[in-house]
């Protein structure tokens, strides 16, 4: 990005949600974070997963914010990386679901056990580990449910928490798998 | 060893073959010397020795941009490596087609700091458009053969391909490039969309004040898309300017032709682009030394952009339609559709406009007095390029003052003939460029513009000019300062010179003599000319020691943060301190 001030209109920053079919190749990951911390773009959340064996392929979920200006400048750049093969603007798009995997340790004694528990059944999460003084909780959903769950918990005791990010995927019937027959 | 197996080193020069490459530039070390092996059987490959992996890198980059050829590199792991970074990055920026291949300790050495190791794909990741590192051998030709594609397809670019030295040494079934490779990405769409050309036709022949800007990307597309661009320019006759990577793709004798634009370009051709109604961008990226100040940037204009890469499009300036694909395609649909239109007689009359351009001609913003005995850079140019226009020359430049004395002064009538450091503005470009360039046309005259500072920074390939006998002509513009630092200096930070006076030079006649070549000085305007005739006849490389009047300073300029109408033509104009913001830019 040049120094010169860009010639926008003073745009608000939307987040967007983007969707990459890559190579799952050693340097793929590295080649997209890199391309964010180069170019001064903001990465919100980004999760990567092998999706296909057969014909090697990852997916990545990212949560970016910018101007539709810097955004469209985000999905060109990101094509021009080679083991890049898909780039697709969910929030652009239409509908689709976003979610995420939160594992929340917490540290509790006494009567704030009870609490917990209440809690964690109202946010229908699931107690994967208990012992007299700690709980592990998982829970899934959209990452604001997350964020009132931790919330929650940080006020009952001392916690740990691990996310995944979020995952993403678009609504109703449309499917990839013509484009993935192109790659 | 089995009939049909050769080791890993001959299948990846076998595939260099198979790619068309004729020479590659390099320089020998522990991790490749089976690839050093494999070249010494060879006969279809000349190897060139360079004195510094940078140099290599740029030496390529010179072959290539002359040519339109995919230039070549061998370097060794860790500093071979390393050294060739800064090469990379300005091929990178320049979009110059380069494979680099580099060696690499075993694989089952990686990781462990072993002798000679660097993380080469990780430190190159950012300065290439695609790298590899081998970790499979029956892989090793299929990516070679990729890596050529990478490299010339779409926007050009370098791709480095890492080699452990246990891959070059292991049996590898050769495999053959196959006609079609997979398409590696989807950005550079083939289709065109014929309702946009003719919007874009329309819109150029309604135009009152049209103006077209070309750059490097129509050079790219070969000597072609130079022909169209000419074309469309005749056919319109409307004015052209030319940024810094695209001189020589419109003749300079064109009179449609309003010279270089951007931070040093003439005043017609800036004011032209202030003042426009419809700009066509064929193959440019709005770079800052051409834009200016962006928010004054052709204020009242429509602006079309044809640009191969999509992530230039819309990347500093928003225009109103982007065209994605390769320059000389598109040149072609719209000249077709220009004339088809032209035909309807749809084509608004340019009277007014070209009488307002010819007023900023009038100024002649690249006037200089020659007064005195001391030789006026601007004026050891001109006579350059007159005592040379009639030969084939091609001109390479190092990075400063020199360079744009050389972009204004020089006149270019052809492209691939002028080769210079744009995006990266590295200095040391010039000289192991014109080692490439004269490798590829050895019966041309070719020239280094330089600076003594610049030559200072990759001086060592004169021992390659000499091994190789190239008789490149080094043209040392000589103030005994980095004189674009000072220049900066004495604009924008009153007058102290921190650091940019070249002190301790050496004599660089005697420095040529040492390397048995030709030196030769001259420090009065009278003996100018003498001496450049005598250089053009020498048979062999020569450096020309052009003394200069050394605080000349480089005229017209848009200072920084400013915009296209608020250029200075001489250092009396400087009247306006430059903004706080202008300050903080480079």
């Amino acid at each position: 990005m040049s120094v010169y001030q860009k010639n926008e209109v003073n745009e608000v920053e939307t987040s967007r949600t983007l969707s990459l079919v890559v190579d799952n190749q050693p340097g793929t990951l590295a080649r997209v974070i890199g391309l964010f911390s180069g170019r001064g773009y903001n990465i919100e959340s980004l999760t990567v997963t092998e999706i296909d064996k057969i014909r090697n392929l990852s997916r990545i979920s990212l949560v970016t914010r910018g101007t539709s200006m810097t955004i469209e400048q985000i999905k060109s750049q990101l094509l021009r990386i080679v083991p890049v093969h898909i780039v697709r603007d969910l929030t652009l798009e239409g509908p689709f679901i976003k979610s995420e995997l939160a594992l929340v340790k917490l540290v509790v004694k006494g009567a704030n056990r009870v609490e917990a528990l209440r809690i964690a059944e109202t946010f229908r999460a699931r107690t994967l580990d208990v012992t007299l003084s700690s709980f592990v909780f998982e829970l899934t959903g959209k990452p604001s449910k997350l964020d009132a769950f931790v919330h929650l918990m940080r006020s009952l005791g001392d916690t740990e928490i691990s996310r995944t990010g979020v995952s993403a995927i678009s609504r109703g019937e449309k499917t990839e798998t013509k484009l993935l027959d192109q790659i | 060893m089995t009939l049909n197996y050769i080791n890993g080193a001959e299948a990846v020069i076998k595939a260099l073959v198979e790619n068309g490459v004729e020479v590659i530039f390099g320089y020998p070390g522990g991790a490749v010397l089976p690839l050093y092996d494999a070249l010494f059987e060879n006969k279809k490959i000349k190897h060139i020795l360079v004195r510094h992996e940078q140099a290599a890198v740029h030496a390529a980059e010179g072959y290539a941009r002359s040519t339109g050829k995919v230039g070549c590199v061998l370097v060794t792991s860790g500093p071979g490596a390393t050294n060739a970074i800064t090469g990379l990055t300005d091929a990178l920026m320049d979009s110059v087609p380069i494979i680099c291949l580099s060696g690499q300790v075993p694989t089952h050495l990686i990781g462990t700091d072993a002798f000679q190791e660097a993380d080469t794909t990780g430190i190159s990741r950012p300065c290439t458009k695609h790298n590899y590192l081998v970790k499979d051998a029956d892989k090793l030709c299929e990516i070679i053969h990729k890596s050529f594609e990478i490299a010339s397809s779409g926007r050009p670019g370098p791709v480095l391909v890492d080699l452990p030295k246990d891959i070059q040494l292991s049996n590898v079934k050769y495999v053959n490039k196959i006609s079609k490779i997979d398409k590696h990405n989807n950005n550079y769409s083939s289709k065109i969309d014929q309702n946009l050309i003719s919007k874009v036709a329309k819109l150029l022949l309604q135009a009152e004040r049209p103006i077209i800007y070309g750059g490097g990307g129509v050079v790219n597309s070969g000597p072609n898309a130079s022909k169209l661009l000419t074309e469309l320019v005749n056919i319109l006759d409307c004015p052209v300017t030319l940024t810094l990577m695209g001189l020589g793709c419109v003749p300079n004798t064109n009179k449609n032709f309003l010279g270089m634009l951007g931070m040093h370009g003439t005043y017609e051709a800036n004011l032209a682009m202030h003042n426009c109604d419809v700009m066509l961008n064929v193959g440019a990226r709005f770079d800052d030394r051409v834009t200016g100040r962006l928010n004054a940037f052709a204020p009242n204009s429509k602006k079309v952009h044809i640009d191969v890469d999509k992530s230039s499009i819309n990347k500093v300036v928003s225009v109103d339609y982007g065209i994605v694909g390769d320059c000389k395609e598109i040149l072609s649909k719209l000249v077709q559709e220009v004339k088809k239109l032209h035909n309807q007689k749809t084509v608004k009359s340019k009277t007014r406009w070209w009488s307002q351009i010819n007023q900023w001609k009038d100024k002649n913003s690249l006037g200089f007095k020659q007064v005195g005995n001391n030789i006026k850079p601007q004026q050891a140019i001109k006579s350059l390029y007159e005592k040379t226009k009639n030969f084939d020359t091609y001109i390479t430049t190092e990075v400063g003052q020199h360079q744009m004395w050389a972009a204004q002064y020089f006149g270019f009538s052809r492209p691939n003939h002028w080769m210079t450091s744009g995006g990266l503005g590295t200095m040391g470009y010039g000289l192991p460029s014109s080692v490439g360039v004269q490798i590829a046309y050895p019966k041309s005259l070719v020239i280094d513009i330089s600076g003594e500072a610049s030559f200072l920074m990759n001086m060592q390939e004169l021992s390659t000019i000499v091994q190789y006998k190239l008789p490149i002509k080094i043209f040392i513009l000589n103030n005994e300062w980095m004189g674009m630092v000072r220049q900066w200096q004495e604009l924008n930070h009153g007058s102290r010179y921190s650091e940019s006076y070249t002190a301790s030079l050496p004599d660089f006649v005697k420095l040529a003599e040492s390397f048995g070549i030709s030196g030769l000085r001259v420090d009065n305007i009278n003996n100018l000319e003498a001496t450049i005739d005598e250089m053009i006849n020498i048979k062999g490389p020569v450096i020309a020691d052009i003394r200069v009047e050394k605080e000349e300073n480089c005229f017209p300029m848009i200072p920084s943060g400013a915009a296209h109408n608020e250029m200075i033509l001489s250092s009396d104009d400087n009247q306006k301190d430059t903004s706080d913001e202008g300050l903080a830019l480079v």
